[in-house]
C-alpha cells in the first residue's frame, strides 16, 4: 500500500526501476523472438503479421517503456541527493508522472491480449498507420498508450528542471553540479521542448483515425511527409534525451573509479549543451530519401556531422580522466569503459549515415539497425547497467555481487557485438530492415545465424543480472555510506539507503566534487548549512494512481467508441484534480528526536 | 522543504506568491510548462500552415472568416488579460475583494469569448466546413479548438480559485495559484493574437 501512495523520490525511483525493468524483459523477449524468426532463410516460426507486431512493440517498448523509465529511475534515485536536496520540487507530480507512464505502458501491452496489436513500426509512418492500411485498433493502442505515458514524461522533465534550478544546496553553483546532474538538467529541458511535438503528432493521427480528420489523408489534402517531420522533430531530440544521461553516468563512474577529477569539466558542460542544441537542428537526416531536395539534404547533412565534434570532446575527456588514474575494474567501471569504444563505433556509423548521398544506399537496411543499436544499446543500456551497479548500494543498501556483475558484463558485451557488428555488413550487402524473412543464397544466412546467437548471449547476460538482484536481496549485510570509498558527490556523504528526509541538515557545498574535497580535508561529514530542526515532509497520496486509472479507462472508452466509458474515465481524473486543488495538503514534520532514530527509511 | 507555515499567521508579505519555496517552485514549474505549451501550439501552427491551402471542394478561409466578429473576440480576450493584471495588482496590495471582482470580470469575458467561438464554429459547420471536410478544416478546428479548450479550462480553473479564496482567504498557499493562473491567462491571450494573425488575417489576405 505504501508503494501505491508514496511521494518519496527514492521509492518512486525504485518503482520506475521495477516497471522499466519488467518492460525491458518484455521488449527483450520480443527481440529474441524476432531473432529466432531471422535465424535461417524462409523461416516460418512467426508469420509476417506477427513479425510486424513484434518489431513495432519491441521498438516502442524499449524506447518509451524500458529505456526512459530506467533513466527516470536513476534520476529519481540520485538527483536530489547529488544536489543536497530533501526532495524534488513537486513530489505529488513525481508520483503522478510514474503512474501515468505505467498506465500508458500497460495500455500498450494489453494490445497483445486484445488481439489488436500495433504493427506500423515504432515510427508509425502514415499511411501505413492511417485508417486505410491499419484497420482495427492496433495503432490506437500505440497512440493512446504513448499519449498517456508522454504526460508522465513531460511532468518528469518539468519537475527535474525546477528541482535542479531551485533546490540546490547552498554553495552548489551551476558549475559545481556533478556531471550526472548536468546531463539530467539538459535532458529534462529536451523533454520539455520535444515531447509536446509528439503530443501534437499523436493527437493529429488519433483525430484521423477516430474522427476521420484529414491531416495525413492525401486523398483529402493531407500530407504524409508532415508526419515524418513532426515525428522526427520529436524523435531526434528523443535519442539525445536517451543518451545524455548515459553520458552523465559514464562521467561519474569513470572519475570515481579512476580516483580522479573529471577531466575538462567545463568543456563537458559546454559539450552537453551544444549537443542538445544541435540535436534539435538535424531531424531531417531521417528523411534524406523523402525528396527534400539537395539544398535541405546538404544543410541537414552538415548540421548532423557537427554533432560529432562535441561528442568527440566528451570521448577524449573520458580517456584523459582514465589516463594515469588508479583504475579499479568493478562491474560498474567495466560497463563504463566498454561503453567508450562501443559508442564511438555508433558515432562513426552515424557520421557515415549523415552523408546524404551515401544514406541513399544505407537507408532502411540493416546498417541503420546496427547504427542505432550501437548507440542505444551499446551507449544507453551500457550506461544504465553501469549506473545500476554503481548506485545499487545507495538505492537498496545492498551491494550487487561483483562476480555475477562481471559475468553480466562479459556475456552482455560479447553478445552485443556478436549481434550487431555483423549487421553492418548485412546492411552493406543489401539486407533491408523490417523484412520478416529472406531467400537462401543471398549471403545473408550465416551472418543472421551469428546475430541470433549473440542475441541469446545478451539474454543470458540479462538473466545473470536478475539472478544478481535476487542474490543481493538475500544478502543482508549492511552497506557503508560510501561503499566504493572513492565517492565524490554528495549522495555518498549520507547513509545507504538514505533516510526518508535525505539530509538531516542541508549540506554546505564548498567546491566541485564536494564530498571528495571534504574527505581530502579530513572531514568525516559535510559541513551543515542549517541547524538541526524539524523537517517538513509531503504526505503520501493515492490520487496519482486514481488519476492514471481514469486516463486509462478514458482511453479505452475512446478507442472502442463507448463515449460513456470515456467520459466516466475523464470525470475520475478531473475529479481527482479537483480534490487535489481544493483540499490543501500541509504534509507533516519529522522532529529532531525521530531523526536520531533514522526511522522511516 | 524549509517552507514553514509561519507566514500564514501574522502579516502577509508584499509578494505572497513568492514567499515560500513551494510558491517559487510552482511559479518556475509553471513557466517551464508554458515552454512546453509554446512548443505544442508551435507544432499546431506548423501543421496548420502546411495544410491551410488544402481546402479541396470545401469552403476556403476567405469565404468563411468574418473579420469583425473575430476582431470583437480578440478585443474581449485582450481586455480580459487586462482584468487579470488588475487582479494580480490587487493581490499584491492584499485587496482581496478587488481581486475577486477582477477575477470574476476575467472569467466573464472569457465566457463571452467562448460563446462567440461556439457561435462561429456553428456557422462554419452549417456552411459545410466540418472537421472531416478537408485538411484545411481539420487543422483549423484542431488549432483553434485547442485554444478554445484552453480558454474553457482557464475559466473553470479561475472559477475554482475564486471559490478557494472565499473559503481560505489569501494566503501563501493560495497566492501562487492566483498568480500562476494569471500567467496562464496571458499566455492563451498571446496565443490568440497569433491565431488572429496567422489564421484569420492571413486567411483573408491569401
Ligand atoms: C554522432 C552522432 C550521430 C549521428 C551523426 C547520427 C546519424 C544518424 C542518421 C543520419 C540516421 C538516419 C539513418 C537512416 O534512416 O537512413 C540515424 C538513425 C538513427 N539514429 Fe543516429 N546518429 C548519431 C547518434 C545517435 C544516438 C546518440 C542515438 C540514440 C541514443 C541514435 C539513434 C538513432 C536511431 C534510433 C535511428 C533510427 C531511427 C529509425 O529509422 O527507426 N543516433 N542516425
Ligand atoms: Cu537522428
Amino acid at each position: 500500500m505504501d508503494w501505491l501512495t508514496t511521494v518519496d523520490h527514492k521509492k518512486i525511483g525504485i518503482l520506475y526501476l521495477i516497471a522499466g525493468g519488467l518492460f525491458f524483459l518484455v521488449g527483450g523477449l520480443e527481440a529474441i523472438l524476432i531473432r529466432i524468426q531471422l535465424i535461417k532463410p524462409m523461416n516460418d516460426f512467426v508469420g509476417a503479421d506477427t513479425f510486424n507486431q513484434l518489431i513495432t512493440m519491441h521498438g516502442t517498448t524499449m524506447i518509451f517503456l524500458a529505456a526512459m523509465p530506467m533513466l527516470f529511475a536513476l534520476m529519481n534515485a540520485v538527483i536530489p541527493l547529488q544536489i543536497g536536496a530533501r526532495d524534488v520540487a513537486f513530489p505529488f507530480l513525481n508520483s503522478l508522472g510514474f503512474w501515468t507512464f505505467f498506465a500508458g505502458g500497460v495500455l500498450l501491452n494489453i494490445s497483445w491480449f486484445a488481439g489488436d496489436i500495433p504493427d506500423a513500426g515504432w515510427t508509425s509512418y502514415v499511411p501505413l498507420a492511417g485508417p486505410m492500411y491499419a484497420g482495427g485498433h492496433g495503432v490506437d493502442f500505440y497512440l493512446m498508450g504513448l499519449q498517456i505515458a508522454g504526460i508522465g514524461t513531460l511532468i518528469g522533465g518539468i519537475n527535474f528542471m525546477a528541482t535542479i534550478i531551485n533546490m540546490r544546496a547552498p554553495g552548489m553553483s551551476f558549475m559545481r553540479m556533478p556531471m550526472f546532474t548536468w546531463t539530467i538538467f539538459i535532458t529534462s529541458a529536451l523533454i520539455v521542448f520535444a515531447f509536446p511535438v509528439l503530443t501534437v503528432g499523436l493527437v493529429a493521427l488519433t483525430f484521423d483515425r477516430l474522427f476521420q480528420a484529414n491531416f495525413f489523408e492525401t486523398g483529402n489534402g493531407g500530407n504524409t511527409v508532415l508526419w515524418e517531420h513532426i515525428f522526427w522533430v520529436f524523435g531526434h531530440p528523443e535519442v539525445y534525451i536517451l543518451i545524455l544521461p548515459a553520458f552523465g553516468v559514464i562521467s561519474e563512474v569513470i572519475s570515481t573509479f579512476s580516483r580522479k577529477r573529471l577531466f575538462g569539466y567545463s568543456s563537458m558542460v559546454f559539450a552537453t549543451v551544444l549537443i542538445a542544441f544541435l540535436g534539435f537542428m538535424v531531424w531531417a537526416h531521417h528523411m534524406f530519401t523523402t525528396g527534400l531536395g539537395p539544398v535541405a539534404n546538404g544543410l541537414f547533412s552538415i548540421a548532423t556531422m557537427l554533432i560529432a565534434v562535441p561528442t568527440g570532446v566528451k570521448i577524449f575527456n573520458w580517456l584523459f580522466t582514465l589516463w594515469g588514474g588508479s583504475i579499479s575494474f568493478t562491474s560498474a567501471s567495466l560497463f563504463a569503459i566498454g561503453f567508450i569504444p562501443t559508442f564511438v563505433m555508433g558515432g562513426v556509423t552515424g557520421v557515415m549515415l549523415a552523408v546524404a548521398p551515401a544514406d541513399f544506399q544505407y537507408h532502411d537496411t540493416y546498417f541503420v539497425v546496427a547504427h542505432f543499436h550501437y548507440v542505444i544499446v551499446g551507449g544507453l543500456i551500457f550506461g544504465i547497467f553501469s549506473g545500476l551497479h554503481y548506485w545499487w548500494p545507495k538505492m537498496f543498501g545492498r551491494v550487487l555481487n561483483e562476480k555475477l556483475g562481471k559475468a553480466t558484463f562479459w556475456t552482455f558485451f560479447i553478445g552485443f557485438h556478436l549481434t550487431f557488428f555483423i549487421q553492418h555488413f548485412l546492411g552493406l550487402i543489401g539486407m533491408p530492415r523490417r523484412v520478416w524473412t529472406y531467400l537462401p543464397g543471398q549471403d545473408f544466412d550465416t551472418m543472421n545465424a551469428v546475430s541470433t546467437v549473440g542475441a541469446f548471449l545478451m539474454g543470458i547476460g540479462t538473466i545473470i543480472f536478475v539472478i544478481n538482484v535476487i542474490v543481493s536481496a538475500a544478502n543482508k549485510s549492511p552497506v557503508a555510506d560510501d561503499p566504493w570509498e572513492d565517492g565524490r558527490s554528495l549522495e555518498w556523504s549520507i547513509p545507504s539507503p538514505p533516510p526518508e528526509y535525505n539530509f538531516k541538515q542541508t549540506p554546505l557545498v564548498r567546491s566541485y566534487d564536494a564530498w571528495w574535497n571534504e574527505k581530502q580535508k579530513g572531514n568525516a561529514e559535510m559541513p551543515p548549512a542549517e541547524p538541526v530542526g524539524p523537517i517538513h515532509m509531503p504526505s503520501p497520496s493515492i490520487l496519482p494512481l486514481i488519476m492514471s486509472i481514469g486516463l486509462f479507462v478514458a482511453a479505452l472508452g475512446f478507442m472502442y467508441d463507448h463515449l460513456v466509458v470515456a467520459i466516466a474515465g475523464l470525470v475520475v481524473t478531473f475529479g481527482s484534480m479537483f480534490c487535489r486543488s481544493v483540499f490543501d495538503d500541509h504534509g507533516f514534520h519529522i522532529e529532531p528526536e525521530e531523526q536520531e532514530k533514522g526511522v522511516h527509511a | 522543504m524549509s517552507a514553514h507555515d509561519h507566514h500564514l499567521d501574522g502579516h502577509l508579505p508584499h509578494e505572497p506568491e513568492k514567499a515560500t519555496l513551494e510558491g517559487r517552485n510552482k511559479i518556475l514549474g509553471f513557466w517551464l510548462f508554458l515552454g512546453a505549451e509554446t512548443v505544442l501550439f508551435g507544432t499546431l501552427f506548423a501543421a496548420f500552415i502546411a495544410l491551410r491551402h488544402q481546402t479541396l471542394d470545401g469552403p476556403t478561409a476567405d469565404h468563411l472568416f468574418e473579420l469583425p466578429m473575430v476582431f470583437a473576440a480578440t478585443m474581449i480576450l485582450l481586455v480580459s488579460s487586462l482584468a487579470s493584471v488588475f487582479a494580480v495588482q490587487a493581490l499584491h496590495q492584499h485587496k482581496v475583494k478587488a481581486m475577486i471582482v477582477w477575477l470574476i470580470i476575467t472569467i466573464l469575458l472569457g465566457l463571452s469569448f467562448l460563446g462567440l467561438e461556439i457561435y462561429e464554429f456553428n456557422t462554419y459547420v452549417s456552411e459545410g466546413h466540418k472537421l472531416t471536410t478537408s485538411a484545411f478544416s481539420s487543422s483549423f478546428y484542431t488549432l483553434v479548438g485547442f485554444h478554445g479548450a484552453h480558454v474553457a479550462f482557464g475559466v473553470l480553473w479561475i472559477g475554482l480559485l475564486i471559490a478557494q479564496i472565499f473559503k481560505k482567504g489569501l494566503t501563501v498557499v493560495t497566492a501562487p495559484k492566483i498568480y500562476v493562473s494569471a500567467i496562464y491567462w496571458h499566455f492563451i491571450d498571446v496565443v490568440w493574437v497569433f491565431i488572429f494573425t496567422v489564421v484569420y488575417l492571413m486567411g483573408k489576405v491569401g
